[in-house]
C-alpha cells in the first residue's frame, strides 16, 4: 500500500543511489522509499535536486508545495499525463454544451448536498436537503446553480457553533481565516484539493476543464468541482472529530491581529489525522472489495470520465454509512 | 528492388492493428476499445507491474528482446539453426488466458509473413514451465482475418462499448473504472 508523505520541517531531499533522503536543519536523515510513496507534501522550505526529481519521474511521484498560510502553490508533476485526445475533447463538449454542463454542476452540489445532510444528521440537526434539490432542479443558469450551492452551505456553515464545543465558527472568513475553525477548514479544503489533484493527474482528465467552478477560476479547476463533493467526509468529519475530542487545542494555533493558523504541531497532528482517514478502508457496494478513502476520489474521477464518454451516467459519491 | 519495398509499405500500413490489441479483442472488447481511444489504464497496476518484471527477469541470456517491427513488438527472437527458421517468443505470466494468447503470436507470425520472414512461435509460460508451439496454416489464417476487420472497425467507429461483468474481471486493471 503507497501512502502519501508530509514534509513539515525545512530541508532538503537528495539521492543516493536509488533512495531519496529528507535531510532536515539539523542535520537528521530520513530515507523515503520511493516505491511505497504515493505523493509528496511541503508545507516548509524543501529543495531538490534533479537526480532527485529524476527518481521521483520514473515512479510517478507529485511533490506538491505550499505556502505559508496553507494555501497550495503549486505541483510538480512528473510527466505523468496520460492523456486522451477523444477524453478531452468530449470533456470539452460536455462545457460547451450548457445542457451537458448543468448536468453535471448540478450533480457535483447535489453530492455536497446530501454529503452534508448526512454529516449535520449525525448531531441529529435538521437540515432540509429537498429543499435545496428541489431548487437545484428549477435553475438552469450556472450562477443560479452557484447560488443554491451558497446558499446551502450557508445553511450548514451556521449549524457548526452547534457542534463545536471548545471554538467558536462565528462566520466564514478566509485569507486570512479569522479563527480557529476558518484556519482548520482552510487547510484542510486546500489539502482535499492537492489529494484530488494526484488523483485526477492518473486518469485521462483533464483538470483544467471543470463544470462548476468556471474552468478559469484556476489552473485545476476539475478539482475544485470534486473536491466540493468531499469536503463533508473528508475535511469536515475530519475537524469535528479534532475539535470535540480536544485532539487539537488553543495551543495548536498561531494568532495575529486579525489572522488565525495553524502552528507546527497543529499542523502535523492535521496531517497524520487527514492521512489516517485516507488509508482508512471501506467495503465499497458496487465494486465487492475494499477501497481507501483516497481511492474513492480515483473512482469519482473514473464516474466523471465514463459519463463524458457515454458510457454510464454520473451520480456523485454518497456517503452510505 | 524498389517496387517491392512499396509494396511492403502498402501491405504493412493496411496491419494497423497491435499485438496486444488482438490479445484485448479476446479477453473483453470494453478493454479494447477503451485501449484504442488512448485510455489505457495499465500504469501502476499491481498485475501488470508483476507481468512486466517476468518479461525483464525471465530469459535474461536471450539479446534479442523487444523487438519491435512498425506496430508489432516482440518480446524475444531465437534462431533455430538446424532448421533455419525464426522462433518468435511471448511471455506469459499464466495460461489463463490461452486463446488471446494464441491469436497474438499468430498475428505476429502473419505479420512477418507479410513482410518475407517465414517463422514460428512460442507462448512461454514460466511461472507453470510450460511452452506451446504455434505454426501459421490456412485454417488459422482464416479465423485471423475477420478479428483484425473487426479491430478495425471498432478503431474507425465512434461505437461506445459498455462493460460487462465477466468471471475475470477481478483482476483486471480496469476493474475499478469499469465497475465504480
Amino acid at each position: 500500500m503507497k501512502y502519501n508523505k508530509y514534509l513539515n520541517s525545512e530541508g532538503k531531499l537528495y539521492r543516493k543511489e536509488n533512495t531519496v533522503y529528507f535531510m532536515d536543519t539539523k542535520g537528521k536523515k530520513t530515507p523515503i522509499p520511493v516505491e511505497k510513496i504515493y505523493a509528496l507534501y511541503c508545507y516548509k522550505e524543501v529543495s531538490f535536486t534533479s537526480s532527485v526529481v529524476i527518481l521521483l519521474a520514473k515512479y510517478n511521484i507529485p511533490i506538491h508545495y505550499f505556502g505559508r498560510y496553507g494555501n497550495y502553490v503549486g505541483t510538480f508533476y512528473p510527466k505523468g499525463e496520460n492523456y486522451s485526445g477523444k477524453v478531452i475533447v468530449q470533456q470539452s463538449e460536455n462545457y460547451l454544451n450548457s445542457d451537458k454542463r448543468h448536468y453535471i454542476a448540478k450533480e457535483f452540489v447535489k453530492g455536497s448536498i446530501l454529503n452534508i445532510s448526512k454529516n449535520l444528521s449525525r448531531y441529529k440537526l435538521d437540515y432540509d436537503k429537498e429543499k435545496y434539490i428541489t431548487a437545484l432542479q428549477k435553475v438552469n443558469r450556472i450562477t443560479d446553480i452557484m447560488n443554491v450551492e451558497a446558499l446551502m452551505r450557508n445553511d450548514y456553515y451556521n449549524n457548526f457553533d452547534n457542534i463545536f464545543k471548545n471554538f467558536k465558527y462565528e462566520k466564514r472568513s478566509r485569507r486570512p481565516p479569522e479563527n480557529e475553525i476558518n484556519a482548520l477548514i482552510s487547510f484542510g479544503n486546500s489539502l482535499l484539493y492537492s489529494t484530488v489533484i494526484s488523483e485526477i493527474f492518473n486518469t485521462h482528465l483533464n483538470p483544467s476543464v471543470s463544470y462548476l467552478h468556471e474552468p478559469y477560476e484556476r489552473r485545476y479547476s476539475l478539482a475544485l468541482d470534486i473536491a466540493d463533493v468531499f469536503k463533508p467526509i473528508f475535511v469536515d468529519r475530519l475537524i469535528f472529530n479534532l475539535v470535540n475530542k480536544k485532539i487539537i487545542n488553543e495551543n495548536h494555533f498561531e494568532k495575529d491581529l486579525n489572522s488565525c493558523l495553524l502552528n507546527d504541531e497543529g499542523r502535523a497532528i492535521f496531517l497524520s489525522k487527514y492521512n489516517e482517514r485516507l488509508q482508512k478502508t471501506i467495503k465499497h457496494r458496487k465494486l465487492n472489495r475494499n477501497v481507501s478513502y483516497q481511492r474513492l476520489l480515483r473512482l469519482e474521477c473514473y464516474k466523471l470520465e465514463k459519463h463524458i464518454m457515454g458510457i454510464e451516467q454520473y451520480e456523485p459519491f454518497v456517503i452510505w454509512w | 528492388m524498389k517496387k517491392t519495398n512499396i509494396d511492403f509499405e502498402k501491405e504493412l500500413n493496411k496491419l494497423n492493428v497491435r499485438g496486444i490489441e488482438i490479445n484485448y479483442y479476446f479477453i473483453c472488447k470494453t478493454k479494447l476499445f477503451l485501449f484504442m481511444n488512448n485510455m489505457g489504464l495499465e500504469k501502476n497496476h499491481e498485475n501488470v507491474e508483476l507481468g512486466k518484471l517476468l518479461h525483464e527477469t525471465s530469459y535474461r541470456s536471450n539479446k534479442d528482446k523487444e523487438v519491435i517491427i512498425n506496430k508489432i513488438a516482440i518480446d524475444f527472437i531465437k534462431k533455430n539453426k538446424k532448421e533455419d527458421f525464426i522462433e518468435i517468443h511471448e511471455v506469459k505470466k499464466s495460461d489463463k488466458m490461452e486463446l488471446a494468447d494464441y491469436y497474438q503470436i499468430l498475428y505476429y507470425i502473419y505479420y512477418l509473413k507479410k513482410l518475407g520472414i517465414e517463422s514460428k512461435g512460442v507462448i512461454n509460460y514460466p511461472n507453470q514451465n510450460k511452452k506451446k508451439e504455434i505454426t501459421l496454416n490456412d485454417e488459422n489464417i482464416k479465423n485471423l482475418i475477420p478479428v483484425i476487420q473487426e479491430i478495425e472497425k471498432i478503431r474507425n467507429s465512434n461505437l461506445i462499448i459498455p462493460p460487462k461483468k465477466k468471471k475475470y474481471c477481478k483482476k483486471c486493471a480496469y476493474y475499478e473504472f469499469c465497475f465504480s
